[in-house]
């Protein structure tokens, strides 16, 4: 039964780069508060249907509401409401960690005191004063996702977001990213197990196409590695 | 809608002060663009000085000069402008948040306008030192008006320009290919404005036409640059 408030509704949905098509004919729903894991080998379309909902880039096709709104013409109006985690970090280098979240505070209007709530919440308190460039990549992950989520957003969209995480830095951002964050969520993952743990709903991409929608129950495994070989 | 889901519109302002106050940081801390504008200005005229083989300069030639020296060193700070936010992300952390997006031209523009000014503060000394006669910078008050608007014009066409070549490969290329051109009207009016105030016989008075046009300049180039900012960061 569809959802009567859905976070998210593609109806077709495409985007070119120049004359090539990166993603095609995409079409699904997804409600509040669940989780949508797209799997896909490399090229799929993952990563521009993750910027494409972000605003990052515009639909050439098809329908596109997040969060109630059309894009690209409500993009202003979703903004303030993605947490975004990308393959970059979008963290200054010669930024400490604190001023780089200080930074997307002030461009948030989130209170100063949120700031040191996340950093306590990813671990990273006694490290907030250095530089990024001197942190380890598993640190920027954490310091990353402290930004993703730092304006309390109701959509995240998160690109293998616990890529450079050991176990327990993966335990600590649970909360803030996990199921239990509340948030809607689009996960892109290539460890299809924790994948399926984690979704409600799974796309296949292959080739910029939709080769797989199915609820997390009605697939397994085996159809998913398919998508990779 | 409730409230809880109306989007979170935060004032220009604020966003325009976080901006400059990130960029005047990373600056301190990697000190990549003044220095190098300053290094440029300041070699620039020690080899005029042994090169035009004269003890002193004057009219034309002395505004020329240094007008154009300015000009160059801005093209240095034009090309490193955009580069944090190409590089590392903050463009897209600047997309995502709910900010009018012409804060990023304001804030871009102010902060190159205030290099521009801490070049000149040391520039301008040091070209007078080496290429002006004793006692050093007649007409102060009217170079200084002169600078402060060219260096609007400047800081207005630059962030244009540098917001567009950053989206490029060739954006070392395409800075001063677009940029001079387009800067050629600041270099005319604010030389002929500067030229009588350095001549040998004594200062004149400058034309006051030089400094309206340069605040036209201003003004019409700071427009469309407001109009069309928007534009270039969309894709």
């Amino acid at each position: 039964m569809p959802d009567p408030d859905p976070v998210l509704v593609l109806r077709g949905a495409g985007r070119r780069y120049g004359e090539r098509a990166a993603l095609r004919n995409v079409s699904l729903e997804l409600g509040a508060g669940r989780t949508l894991v797209v799997f896909g080998p490399n090229g799929a379309g993952k990563t521009t249907l993750l910027r494409m909902l972000a605003t990052l880039l515009r639909p050439h096709a098809g329908e596109v509401r997040v969060l109630g709104r059309p894009l690209p013409a409500d993009g202003y109006a979703v903004r303030g409401r993605i947490g975004f985690l990308g393959h970059d970090a979008l963290l200054y280098r010669e930024l400490s960690g604190r001023e780089n979240l200080r930074f997307h505070a002030r461009l948030h209007r989130v209170v100063p005191a949120r700031v040191d709530e996340v950093l306590d919440a990813v671990g990273m308190t006694t490290r907030a004063g250095d530089p990024v460039a001197e942190l380890s990549r598993g640190m920027v992950q954490r310091l990353a996702i402290a930004r993703a989520v730092l304006h309390e957003p109701e959509l995240l969209l998160l690109d293998e977001p616990l890529a450079n995480l050991d176990p327990g830095a993966a335990g600590a951002v649970e909360p803030l990213i996990g199921a239990g964050s509340g948030a809607a969520r689009v996960l892109i993952s290539h460890d299809v197990e924790h994948g399926l743990e984690e979704a409600d709903v799974v796309l296949g991409l292959r080739g910029g196409r939709q080769a797989l929608l199915a609820r997390a129950g009605e697939v397994d495994a085996a159809a998913l590695r398919e998508l990779y070989a | 809608m409730s409230a809880a889901t109306e989007p979170r519109a935060v004032p220009t302002r604020v966003v325009v002060a976080a901006l400059i106050r990130k960029d005047l940081r990373l600056e301190l801390r990697t000190r990549e663009s003044v220095p190098a504008m300053l290094l440029f200005s300041v070699s620039t005229f020690v080899l005029f000085h042994f090169g035009l083989d004269a003890r002193s300069l004057e009219g034309d030639l002395a505004a020329g000069v240094l007008w154009v020296t300015l000009l160059f060193a801005a093209v240095l700070g034009i090309n490193r402008l955009f580069v944090a936010e190409r590089e590392q992300g903050g463009f897209d952390g600047f997309l995502l948040a709910p900010v009018d997006r012409t804060a990023l031209f304001l804030a871009k523009a102010t902060v190159l306008f205030s290099f521009l000014v801490v070049l000149e503060l040391a520039a301008v000394p040091a070209f007078a030192v080496l290429l002006l006669a004793p006692p050093g910078l007649p007409g102060l008050l009217e170079l200084c008006a002169l600078l402060l608007l060219a260096d609007v014009g400047i800081a207005v066409v630059g962030t244009l320009v540098g917001a567009l070549a950053v989206q490029t490969r060739a954006r070392d290329l395409i800075v001063p290919l677009l940029a001079l051109p387009l800067m050629i009207p600041v270099v005319i009016a604010a030389a002929r404005g500067t030229a009588p105030l350095w001549l040998e016989a004594g200062a004149e008075p400058m034309p006051g036409r030089w400094p309206a046009i340069l605040g036209l300049y201003d003004l019409v180039f700071g427009l469309l640059a407001y109009a069309v900012f928007d534009y270039l960061l969309d894709e």
